[in-house]
């Protein structure tokens, strides 16, 4: 097919939509940018309930048996409920939708210069699935005993026998929760990997494809590898629940070890599943901030592949003490040391990309700035676990508790701000308020650090994880200890206040906010090419691409960018 | 073809048609998801777990009878292509249902084999070798019946003349579904290692 035809059937195509009922274009949508804002939207609410129970149960903790403001007084079982569904929201229902499948709707289309998904319909299914299964999460916490209670790891004996758990129905709801939301991800990752294999604008080489898209891409391939197993034990584990099979449990003939291996093999490459998109988009911020070629484009990718394919062979690190083999640990201590070789090479390259830079403070560069920062004491506390002698000590501590927020909160939450401000231009047609933007993100950063820096030290001096009440602990209750609880929990209460500085700015610019050009940050990417918000069909004629996606001041040209739809000069 | 849909769609970076690309990530998918469940039983089976011995008791005649139907039903299903391949709308539509009669026949031995065993006391409770034969034959099971729910719509979407193309796609995935079952036969009636 012609690049005319195209061209003529797609004006075609966007004329036919133009006339979309609201319920069609905003509740039932096709649109790809829609139904990303939807994840986006979701998992925004979601991140409100999870952050609401962090305040909650670390309210517990700092001030055990009192009366907690705007939540009431948390119960022992209550507590693990809150904690439980804190981790699982802020995976599954933050995380995921918002990184993966809502900015990877948002921008795999318009990165690699196409209308929409290869599949708008499957889409749109998927997003409700998705929609679904977080209803069902949050029926799981009305059910009679409440929701569950048994970490977000659910273990068995524990998560598949009621009369442990005592919440019969909290935990198999919790577990359909989870079952129906990786069946959505399924199914949207399926579309994404073909979108991106099949569609992307003539001219578009594999190597010209923004890094925030291959990341994507890869996550979702890492997701599609390791979710497998993962939900043939979920399946087993309902039935064990449900029916009454065995599969994990001992008395049985079963083996609860098993499940611990079905959701590692799983959860460890999870890490990574959502760790790539953010490496991906900030990959695209700090260029675009530092006016600078990302350093090593294919080494980047590479280590990207390396991570990913060694994230499969490093899972029984979480499992040192449960019972495997010490020779077994050996070998996995080996690759996860190792899994933090490919991924140091690459924070490498994002610095040498910002070495030399002309860099702009902009707020979506600090928070990419902020994500590497954080990120770095992530993957270095990591290192410390990953060694099976020193991880016996620190296991199921608070310093697991601290190494794994500082890996996923600038994953999540920092990623999520750094990508929701750099493209607010694109998706509203309006400018934030940069003001507001940075008092949001010294605002979050700084309590950040204060809140989860006491836990490494709470850690080390051998706190449990998964407590109720630390004071009935002579050992625990120490003053210089506790005064690091309510510290921590202090951090966490001023953090959550700045977030409303975060929902204003938020909804005041996208109604009010100064007009956004095509291309306010001066980005080399498709998507900038075309008015601000995107029409339905994205581009008026499909671009084709010429170049990278990071040609950044090449020398001899009078702009410092160099837009891959340029046609070059004859 | 019709051209339905967004362009992107149409686009075929890769050379291959969008729709079967999706088709090999989604079986993909699907290895992965079966492959979990194999291993478990074979780690179980390899451990000497109390009453995989039963194993004995499965009824190696009807396992055999299926998989020589399921793998008769793998041929029609490539007729059915072949023939849309020519544009013979009606004979594609007859071997489809062929295919969909001989899941239909499948899913009749499944259930007198199911009954037999209910009937003698076998139920999925009772040892773990039985949690798993209900589980990863039912899992299957399910696999076919969506099949054969599939294959009559896109029976139906061919005889009015458009998405020829999935004749080939759902025959793709009716050969996964058929050498899951290659796997889950040796495993569950003969193998005794």
């Amino acid at each position: 097919m012609s690049q005319a035809t195209t061209a003529v059937q797609k004006e075609q195509h966007s004329e036919h939509h133009q006339e979309l009922s609201f319920l069609y274009k905003y509740i039932l949508p096709l649109d790809h940018k829609i139904i990303g804002m939807q994840y986006i939207f979701t998992g925004l609410i979601m991140a409100v309930i999870g952050g609401y129970f962090a305040y909650a149960f670390r309210m517990q903790l700092a001030f055990p048996g009192e009366i907690v403001p705007l939540y009431g007084l948390v119960g022992p079982g209550e507590y693990n409920m809150l904690v439980t569904n804190h981790g699982t929201i802020m995976i599954f229902w933050v995380a995921m939708p918002v990184l993966i499948a809502g900015f990877g709707n948002y921008i795999i289309p318009l990165m690699i210069g196409c209308d929409d998904m290869v599949f708008p319909r499957l889409n749109r299914l998927s997003y409700q699935i998705f929609l679904a299964s977080a209803l069902v999460l949050i029926l799981s916490f009305f059910v009679k005993g409440g929701g569950f209670g048994g970490a977000w790891t659910a273990y068995p004996p524990l998560s598949s026998v009621a009369e442990y758990s005592l919440t019969d129905w909290g935990s198999s709801l919790w577990l359909l929760a989870v079952a129906l939301e990786f069946v959505s991800f399924l199914l949207g990752g399926i579309n994404f990997i073909t979108t991106t294999m099949n569609s992307r604008a003539p001219g578009m080489k594999m190597m010209d494809i923004p890094i925030a898209v291959w990341f994507i891409v890869i996550a979702v391939i890492l997701f599609m590898a390791s979710v497998g197993p993962l939900i043939a034990g979920a399946v087993m584990l309902f039935m064990d629940q449900r029916i009454g099979t065995s599969f994990f449990l001992p008395s049985g003939g079963g083996d609860p070890l098993l499940w611990q291996h079905l959701f590692w093999f799983f959860g460890h490459p999870e890490v990574y599943v959502v760790l790539l998109p953010t490496m991906g988009i900030v990959a695209d911020i700090i260029t675009v901030f530092a006016r600078k070629k990302l350093f090593g484009y294919r080494t980047v990718l590479y280590t990207a592949f390396a991570t990913g394919g060694l994230s499969f062979v490093v899972w029984a690190h979480h499992q040192f003490i449960a019972g495997i083999d010490p020779r077994m640990a050996n070998v996995f201590v080996v690759t996860t040391v190792l899994i933090s070789i490919p991924l140091a090479e690459m924070m490498f390259c994002y610095i040498a990309t910002l070495y030399g830079g002309s860099i702009q403070f902009t707020t979506p560069m600090l928070w990419g700035l902020g994500f590497l920062a954080a990120f770095l004491i992530g993957g270095v506390t990591g290192i410390y676990l990953g060694a099976s002698a020193i991880d016996v000590y620190f296991h199921d501590s608070y310093f697991v508790i601290a190494h794994f927020h500082y890996t996923f909160f600038p994953i999540t939450i920092i990623g999520m701000f750094a990508a929701l401000t750099y493209w607010f231009p694109k998706m509203f047609g309006r400018m934030m308020n940069e003001t507001l933007g940075k008092i949001h993100f010294w605002g979050t950063f700084i309590p950040f650090n204060c809140l989860f820096l006491p836990l490494f030290l709470l850690g080390l001096a051998g706190q449990n994880r998964r407590v109720y009440n630390f004071l009935n602990y002579p050992d625990l209750a120490r003053q210089e200890l506790h005064d690091l609880r309510v510290f921590a929990t202090m951090s966490l209460v001023v953090m959550l206040l700045f977030q409303f500085v975060f929902i204003y700015n938020f909804f005041v610019s996208m109604f009010f906010g100064k007009k956004a050009p095509n291309n306010p940050w001066e980005a080399n990417s498709l998507e900038w090419s075309i008015p601000s918000p995107p029409p339905h069909g994205n581009f008026k004629t499909l671009p084709s691409v010429y170049r990278g996606p990071y040609e950044y001041s090449v020398p001899g040209r009078e702009s410092d960018y160099w837009p891959q739809n340029e046609p070059p000069k004859k | 073809m019709s051209m339905q849909g967004p362009i992107a769609t149409h686009r075929q970076a890769t050379g291959i048609p969008t729709g079967r690309l999706a088709v090999w990530w989604l079986l993909a998918s699907e290895i992965f998801i079966f492959g979990g469940l194999v291993l478990c039983f074979v780690l179980f089976k390899l451990n000497g777990t109390p009453g995989f011995e039963d194993a004995s008791l499965t009824s190696v005649a009807a396992g055999a009878i299926n998989t020589f139907v399921l793998l008769t039903s793998s041929l029609t299903v490539v007729l059915a292509h072949a023939a849309i391949e020519e544009g013979n709308v009606e004979k594609s539509f007859k071997y489809i249902w062929y295919t969909v009669g001989f899941g239909f026949v499948f899913l009749g031995i499944k259930t007198y084999e199911y009954t037999g065993k209910i009937i003698h006391g076998h139920i999925i409770t009772e040892n773990l070798f039985w949690s798993f034969y209900y589980t990863m034959t039912g899992l299957h099971a399910l696999h076919v019946i969506g099949g054969m729910i599939i294959m009559a719509i896109i029976s139906f979407d061919i005889k009015k003349g458009y998405n020829f193309q999935r004749v080939e796609l759902i025959g793709i995935y009716w050969h996964f579904v058929d050498l899951v079952w290659i796997f889950l036969f040796p495993l569950l009636y003969i193998a005794n290692f």
